[in-house]
């Protein structure tokens, strides 16, 4: 008792056919676009590397371009034996290579999935990177002369100025860290030495953050300096105070940016996982129509196609047992070379 | 006279006409192309519309997306021209539309040429349009509570953080202008009055910029304010620093931004120029040889194709002829019209 068989007469085999290279070719596309997702997403990794410390994990792009390149081929090879499913002299090569062919569908559709599944799961290790690169992102922005971090002040600068976010959880964190270097601070003056006699490690610290945490939006020039005393500027409360420099934490912002970048392409391969079923089955409803004519030689009889030669539980059933003997022929030759 | 004969064996016809519908294709598409250059440069023209004072410049991407608009159109025809230029009983209907439709087509394609030369003589407007626009920019920068100016703050930070450019010469406009405004000073503080009282307008001018001129770059933290007072800062000295604040203007960044968005949009609409010509002239080549097989017995022979009957003068001088008639028409009616 065949699973789910439909008859097909040839109009409706040709149809089938026709529909089912259009599907193929729309699902390359499909193919095509995760290659480039990928390709894209290893691309902005690699922009904001230093906020990562340079040591984020690139498994899911790869992963994701080599997924791209795997559909790409499958598609293809699909495409083409349906072309060449209605001319009966060139469809008999392709028969052999059909079992092969859809078990290797059934293993990367899995695939597929495992890798939706890391999409979605990669966002808590980017939390995690992204806390410890941006502390030390803050706590390197005024070693402009350190060779290996001359940049970091001019990436952290364009990070905040392009997120609107800044420092780390919120903009307290540059009141923490001693971001103006020794080489702009006059020792000479009063001032500077008290503030740095004023804590145990000697840092320079103030409640300023730098230029690029200003908020264009603000009705008035941006106040950097001075933050938490509101008798240094003139009708200013920093309590209410909104719109002066941005509240949001850089953490936050990436987060939010590269969380919405995996789910999109999360979902597009779950997009991507449904449209290769229906290839499948789509291929195999095809392939039984041609295979199970009564009379070859009469392209115009009817025939049926189906899923699976059997039910669900006997297909499932003849499955565990084709694996269990191959378990039990190994187990047999070794009992048989142990005896000689 | 006539001008460029060339013979055509029926081979070569009908190369022609298959040569021709191809290129109509092609030149469809390429009308298509010129129409979307034509809708990006003025959307980009728009997005900055607020620090330009007229919109004389939008008379380019207008007349581009007209000109992709109208080749559209004018590749159609030649599309269907060419199919029914083979078979001698349907390319006669074609005859009366023939001579308006080159007509129009030649304008068409004269206008493109003329749209690229446009866009290089049309840079002084540009330049002088943005002169104005800044210069307003700068001035109505303090005015965030005055409706109709509110964001014109806004648009200036996000302008010169994106351009990376400063004021509208150079930095210099800002120490010219009041860009803070009186909400925010503290006029029973001396140091204000002194400021305001030491020129004739009154206004509270320092020789400071806002924040959106500072150089992520800078190895230093940003000097925004006192930058012409050396000893204000710690090892400053105004005249040697570089990276501090952008040097360029707003202006010229901008005028380069257009000019090379201009320039490779020209490169396009010249190479859709020369495509268009050569359909325009294949046509015509295929129209004169065909004229000369109607009414043959035998479609197969040899016949001579040309550009222009008559000399280029007089065939000017024969489409001018209908116009100059319509008008003296209309000064005779006019005439009578006062005499009665």
């Amino acid at each position: 008792m065949a699973f789910m068989p439909v008859k097909f007469d040839l109009p409706k085999r040709v149809k089938l056919a026709q529909g089912l290279w259009l599907l193929y070719w729309i699902s390359m596309m499909v193919g095509i676009l995760i290659f480039s997702l990928g390709i894209f997403f290893k691309i902005e990794l690699r922009k904001r590397s230093e906020m990562m410390d340079n040591n984020e994990s690139h498994f899911v792009p790869n992963l994701l371009i080599l997924m791209g390149m795997v559909a790409c081929g499958v598609n293809a090879f699909g495409g083409k034996v349906t072309h060449d499913s209605l001319d009966p002299t060139k469809f008999p090569k392709w028969k052999p290579m059909l079992k092969p062919y859809l078990t290797f569908c059934c293993g990367f559709n899995i695939l597929l999935l495992i890798t939706a599944l890391l999409c979605f799961l990669m966002q808590f290790a980017l939390y995690l990177t992204l806390a410890d690169g941006l502390k030390n992102g803050i706590k390197f922005y005024k070693d402009t002369d350190t060779p290996g971090r001359c940049f970091m002040k001019r990436t952290l600068d364009m990070t905040q100025i392009e997120f609107r976010c800044c420092g780390n959880n919120n903009y307290r964190d540059w009141f923490e860290v001693q971001w103006i270097s020794n080489r702009y601070l006059d020792m000479s003056n009063v001032e500077v030495r008290d503030r740095v006699m004023s804590n145990v490690e000697g840092k320079y610290l103030m409640d300023s953050v730098p230029f690029s945490c200003c908020n264009p939006g603000s009705p008035r020039p941006c106040i950097q300096h001075h933050l938490t005393n509101n008798s240094a500027h003139y009708d200013y409360d920093h309590r209410i105070e909104e719109l002066n420099i941005w509240t949001r934490g850089c953490r936050e912002a990436l987060v939010a940016y590269y969380g919405g970048l995996m789910n999109s392409i999360g979902g597009l391969i779950l997009l991507t996982i449904i449209l290769e079923s229906v290839d499948m089955a789509g291929l195999k409803y095809l392939t039984t129509s041609l295979e199970s004519m009564s009379d070859p030689e009469n392209p115009e009889c009817e025939s049926e196609g189906w899923l699976l030669e059997k039910g669900v539980k006997e297909t499932m059933s003849d499955l565990f047992a084709k694996l269990k003997t191959m378990g039990k022929t190994n187990q047999v030759e070794e009992g048989a070379q142990a005896a000689t | 006279m006539v001008v460029m004969k060339m013979k055509f064996p029926f081979e070569k016809r009908v190369k022609l006409a298959q040569g021709l519908w191809l290129l109509s294709w092609v030149a469809t598409m390429a009308g298509a192309v010129t129409f979307t250059l034509g809708c990006v440069l003025k959307t980009e023209l728009r997005r900055r519309a607020e620090v330009m004072d007229n919109t004389e410049i939008h008379v380019v991407p207008n007349t581009l997306m007209i000109v992709g608009v109208a080749s559209l159109g004018i590749n159609y025809f030649a599309g269907r021209i060419c199919q029914d230029a083979l078979d001698a009983g349907r390319f006669p209907r074609w005859k009366n539309f023939l001579k308006p439709y080159f007509a129009v087509s030649c304008f068409f394609t004269v206008l493109m040429l003329l749209s690229v030369i446009m866009s290089y003589a049309m840079k002084g407007n540009l330049e002088s349009s943005l002169k104005i626009g800044l210069k307003n920019g700068i001035r109505f920068y303090k005015d965030t509570d005055t409706p109709g100016r509110c964001f014109q703050k806004q648009t200036m930070d996000r302008l010169q953080m994106q351009f990376q450019c400063c004021g509208n010469t150079d930095y210099t406009d800002w120490f010219e202008v009041q860009w803070i405004s009186n909400r925010y000073l503290d006029f029973s503080c001396k140091d204000v009055k002194d400021r305001i009282k030491s020129n004739v307008d009154g206004r509270y001018l320092v020789d400071g910029v806002p924040f959106s001129c500072c150089n992520p770059s800078s190895p230093r933290p940003c000097i925004q304010y006192q930058l012409t007072n050396n000893s204000a800062h710690y090892n400053y000295e105004h005249q040697t620093e570089e990276l501090n604040i952008f040097v360029v203007g707003c202006r010229e960044a901008l005028v380069s931004y257009y000019m090379g968005l201009m320039n490779t949009i020209g490169v396009g609409v010249l190479s859709v120029f020369l495509i268009q010509a050569s359909v325009l002239v294949s046509l015509r080549y295929l129209q004169t040889a065909m004229e000369a097989v109607a009414g043959q017995e035998n479609t197969e022979i040899e016949t001579e194709g040309y550009l222009l009957e008559k000399g280029v003068k007089e065939t000017i001088m024969e489409y001018l002829d209908p116009v100059f008639k319509f008008l003296m028409l209309n000064k005779v009616e006019e005439g009578e019209a006062t005499d009665s």
